[in-house]
């Protein structure tokens, strides 16, 4: 394997960082002093003295054939180095996280708005920018599919369909999008009698709009081509290694000559799984010979990432006079744009999760997900999830209104527990505190009315109210999420993890691939080498494919499976190194431990400096969960899932219900976590996933017009400010899982799912509107 | 274009600048200061902020050419080579900082808040802290640590002030 011929200004180093905190502690990260200093190197930070700046040509159109491309006038613009389209890409076409159908640039077709069809490279980013504009694309533009129903030729609520409609079916605005049809995945679940009856019923559709994952950090990075006819790619990324076999997959080169290398990451939330710019900096850099740097600005943003599926759900729950709960139907469709990325698994979890964290003996759930000419939808943090709790819980809500019953009370008597069955048979053999999370909210001192100050009414400053037509309500929410991959899928880590003496210090290396975006896995990487080993001294290598793959930064899965991985490498050194203690000690290895940088046994002290000298003990591992199955493609039915998150939210607000404006004056959270690795990143897990569910309720949707984005900027898409986020109270309950390592579970979605559906029963409470539309929008209020 | 200014104190002086490059861009691809971000590019986020002869402004809507002769101020310069700004330190000691890209923007606005606040003779309360920084977007911490942040900032700024 051949070195990089050189390293781009700002090129991630070694982490070090301040040095102390096990497992259960609030230790500090190691890269904070880079963020705080502005010296962290981000994806847009990176820098060559020589390199070309890349950009893309993306087709205006959602819909449309092309006919030709002409790149001359581009290539005859002084200072730019080359212009590629589709017949310059040497290998795979197509590639897909999943399902490789999403072309590298546009072949003959487009299929959404903003996809890209050609690239240019140049020495300034506006030359290259200007270039693109001249190229030449003669569209022959077609009606786009916009509807996921209309998409299925599903015409009616309540028909199953086992797949798409025959062609002959298909009303001339549900064209095939792809050859095998418009279906990316139906799921079934079928449980108990198939024609349930009940002394009451609620029946409601509800729709959940397209949320942004609106990174701050934009799509960036730094490709190098290589004397060996490779390429060093640095990206901000999710999963290296998925990048990796796409690209090479796209360029035709063998792993060995595509090495990633994570540069600094500015959130990802889900929205940096699929490739953006990856293949198209590698393309441009081998072409020139040049590095070249991509990045986008925020508008290309929004498209040039996959946002959260929007969804349409019909939901039909039936319950006895007592609140039992004795049937829930659904059907759920979910939008997944032109190119199938998480299509599949977002259908798995919404299908599989998708009557919430409540016992029911008979369930009929069909889930399905839909090619459209809308822009691709993907992975965002809980996906699948975030969509159906909003159904389910207003269901609730609705059922407890029909009974009679306070809302909280039909949660809490419907509630799983460990030992319950899921709805795909699995049984829940870990804790599942759906009660006590519930009952410690309630528990919860709720907030004063608002004081009588401009500041802390709905519309603010703005002085749209001092308080008359303003309402206070009172909403509650319950999450359940799946963490780490299901289904059946190989989901493992790789670490490898060093200890050695370096000047005189014993001094641990952990090197995986598992990318760091914002969320703190490099601390927790730490945290579990300094408690398995004992020595205080941990350097993070810089994430790359120079080792194997991690998995995804998604699922909430990295602290579990890296951290299970890092965890299990950290053993195996530590079996070693007390075995060497064992042989010069002549102690037996089960009294021996090690501490504080030493082996430590009853009346002994060995420093390591002393037992290793200048040996390095190495252990590299791959680690898995417990396997999962595939669920029977008829009934849903399977060992689906490795683990279950839980969190719920009780949200107040205050609504102006003249001009329909929401304050939200607090949010209060309880989650199980099984054991906090670290606490204040846990809290800190909680409160942004809360703030991404209350923008979904209350603001956050990316409009689209008959396939065209209506707002790609963040002057007209919004996301929560500090003005919008109340104060938080958080409870954290640690019940551990017996199956996970520490008995953590995965911390990242739940509170994401939990917190929007609690916003939006407050509203209600506070409007006595049904609301069955997110994000509320002020007309939803006044009805104007 | 030739531009001269002051920045952290150092005076810069860059050549062959483009009429439309903004602050934010000189100051990151010309002058190799890249710690002030681009979030946005369009003043809607205030991952860009920086001095501008002693005020915060967003660097992407200032035109190169507006900096002439004035002096700039960034997150780089905010430490010295042995210590953080109190800001700073405490953005870390809150747990203010996950993916940072929203970081050197409010560090840069929340020294001014606090430095203001400070002067008139009390530390800032929630509800200026709130609309102070109702500019800078965080899409990683739904901003409790950040009052948090801001809070004990002010708290070891007006300590050592006494
Ligand atoms: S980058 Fe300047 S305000 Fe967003
Ligand atoms: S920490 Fe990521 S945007 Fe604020």
């Amino acid at each position: 394997m051949s070195a990089p011929a050189r390293t781009p200004a700002g090129a991630p180093g070694s982490l070090t960082g301040p040095g102390s905190g096990g497992v259960g502690d609030d230790a500090a990260r190691p890269d904070g002093t880079l963020k705080v200093r502005g010296e962290f190197a981000y994806g847009s930070d990176l820098w060559m003295e020589d390199m070309l700046w890349g950009v893309t040509l993306r087709s205006p159109h959602p819909y449309a054939r092309i006919r030709s491309i002409d790149v001359g006038p581009a290539l005859a613009v002084p200072g730019v180095k080359a212009v590629l389209t589709s017949d310059d890409v040497p290998g795979e076409k197509v590639y897909g996280l999943e399902l490789a159908d999403q072309p590298v640039l546009a072949v003959d077709v487009v299929r959404y708005q903003g996809e890209p069809v050609a690239l240019v490279a140049a020495d300034h980013p506006e030359t290259a920018r200007a270039a693109a504009a001249r190229i030449v694309v003669d569209y022959e533009v077609w009606e786009p599919v916009t509807d996921a129903i209309t998409a299925l030729g599903h015409p009616h609520w309540n028909q199953v369909h086992d797949g798409t409609a025959r062609v002959t079916e298909l009303s001339r605005e549900s064209a095939h999008l792809h050859p095998e049809g418009n279906l990316v995945r139906h799921l079934k679940v079928r449980t108990g009698d198939p024609a349930p009856t009940a002394d009451v019923v609620v029946v409601n559709t509800y729709e959940v709009g397209m949320q942004d994952q609106a990174f701050l950090g934009p799509e960036s990075g730094l490709a190098v081509p290589a004397e060996d006819g490779g390429v060093e790619l640095y990206v901000a990324t999710q999963w290296l290694h998925v990048d990796q076999r796409q690209i090479c997959s796209a360029l035709s080169l063998p792993p060995e000559q595509v090495r990633l290398t994570l540069a600094g990451v500015g959130g990802a939330f889900g929205g940096r799984e699929d490739l953006s710019m990856h293949v198209h900096a590698c393309l441009l850099a081998l072409r020139t010979g040049k590095p070249v740097k991509m990045s986008y600005n925020r508008e290309e943003s929004f498209f040039g990432h996959v946002h959260r599926h929007p969804a349409t759900m019909r939901y039909e729950h039936g319950a006895t006079r007592d609140g039992d709960l004795v049937y829930v139907k659904a059907e759920i469709y979910f939008d997944g744009g032109a190119y199938a990325s998480s299509t599949p698994a977002v259908v798995g979890n919404g299908g599989t999760m998708g009557i919430g964290p409540y016992v029911v003996p008979n369930v009929h759930v069909d889930c399905y997900g839909a090619y459209t000419n809308n822009p691709p939808c993907g992975a965002m943090r809980g996906f699948g999830s975030v969509q159906t709790a909003f159904a389910y819980e207003s269901q609730m809500d609705a059922l407890a209104a029909e009974l009679g019953m306070d809302p909280v009370e039909l949660r809490c008597r419907n509630a799983m527990e460990q030992g319950s069955k899921a709805i795909t048979g699995q049984v829940i053999d870990s804790p599942a505190p759906v009660v006590e999370l519930l009952r410690r909210l309630e528990a919860m001192p709720l907030p004063g009315a608002a004081p009588d100050d401009l500041r802390h009414m709905p519309g603010g400053v703005s002085n749209t109210t001092h308080g008359e037509g303003v309402r206070r309500g009172i909403g509650y929410a319950v999450s359940y999420k799946n963490v780490a991959f299901s289904e059946g899928f190989d989901d493992y880590s790789t670490a490898r993890v060093r200890l050695e003496v370096v000047g005189g210090e014993p001094t641990v290396t952990v090197h995986t691939a598992a990318a760091e975006v914002g969320q703190g896995l490099v601390t927790v990487e730490q945290q579990i080498a300094r408690t398995e080993l004992g020595v205080d001294r941990v350097v993070v290598a810089p994430k790359d494919t120079q080792v194997g793959s991690a998995g995804s930064t998604s699922a909430s899965r990295q602290t579990y499976v890296t951290g299970g991985a890092v965890k299990a490498a950290c053993e195996a050194v530590r079996g070693r190194v007390l075995e060497r203690a064992a042989a010069t000690t002549g102690r037996p290895v089960g009294e021996l431990r090690l501490f504080d940088g030493a082996v430590v046994a009853d009346g002994l002290e060995l420093p390591l400096a002393e037992l290793l000298g200048d040996d390095a003990v190495e252990e590299t591992l791959e680690w898995r969960h417990r396997p999962t199955e595939a669920i029977d493609p008829e009934t849903g039915q399977g060992f689906a899932h490795v683990q279950y998150a839980f969190s719920a939210h009780r949200a107040v607000v205050d609504v102006d219900t003249e001009l329909g404006l929401v304050k939200v004056v607090e949010m209060a959270c309880t989650q199980d976590v099984g054991k906090a690795i670290n606490p204040q990143a846990v809290v800190g897990q909680i409160q942004g996933g809360t703030a991404q569910g209350l923008g979904l309720a209350v603001m956050e949707e990316i409009l689209i017009k008959d396939g065209r984005v209506q707002n790609p900027s963040f002057t007209d898409y919004l996301i929560p400010t500090i003005l919008d986020m109340p104060p938080m109270r958080i409870e954290i309950l640690e019940y551990a899982d017996p199956h996970a390592p520490y008995g953590l579970r995965g911390v990242g979605e739940a509170p994401n799912i939990s917190s929007g559906p609690a916003v939006l029963a407050a509203i209600r409470q506070a409007t006595g509107l049904p609301l069955t539309r997110v994000p509320v929008r002020p007309e939803h209020l006044t009805g104007t | 274009m030739r531009l001269t200014c002051t920045v952290n104190g150092t005076e810069q002086q860059v050549d062959d600048v483009w009429e439309g490059e903004s602050l934010l861009y000189v100051l990151r691809e010309r002058m190799g200061l890249p710690g002030s971000k681009n979030a946005c590019e369009q003043g809607e986020c205030g991952s860009c902020t920086v001095y501008l002869d002693g005020t915060p402004v967003c660097s992407c809507l200032v035109a190169a050419g507006q900096a002439e002769g004035r002096e700039v101020g960034t997150v780089e310069g905010m430490a010295t080579d042995e210590a953080l700004h109190p800001v700073q330190q405490a953005f870390l000691d809150a747990g203010a900082v996950q993916c940072g890209f929203c970081t050197p923007g409010l560090l840069v606005a929340t020294d001014d808040l606090v430095t203001r606040s400070l002067a008139a003779g009390a530390p800032p309360e929630d509800a200026e802290i709130r609309e102070a920084l109702a500019g800078n977007l965080c899409r990683c911490t739904g901003y409790e640590k950040i009052l948090d942040a801001v809070k004990l900032a002010a708290t070891r700024m007006s300590e050592s002030a006494r």
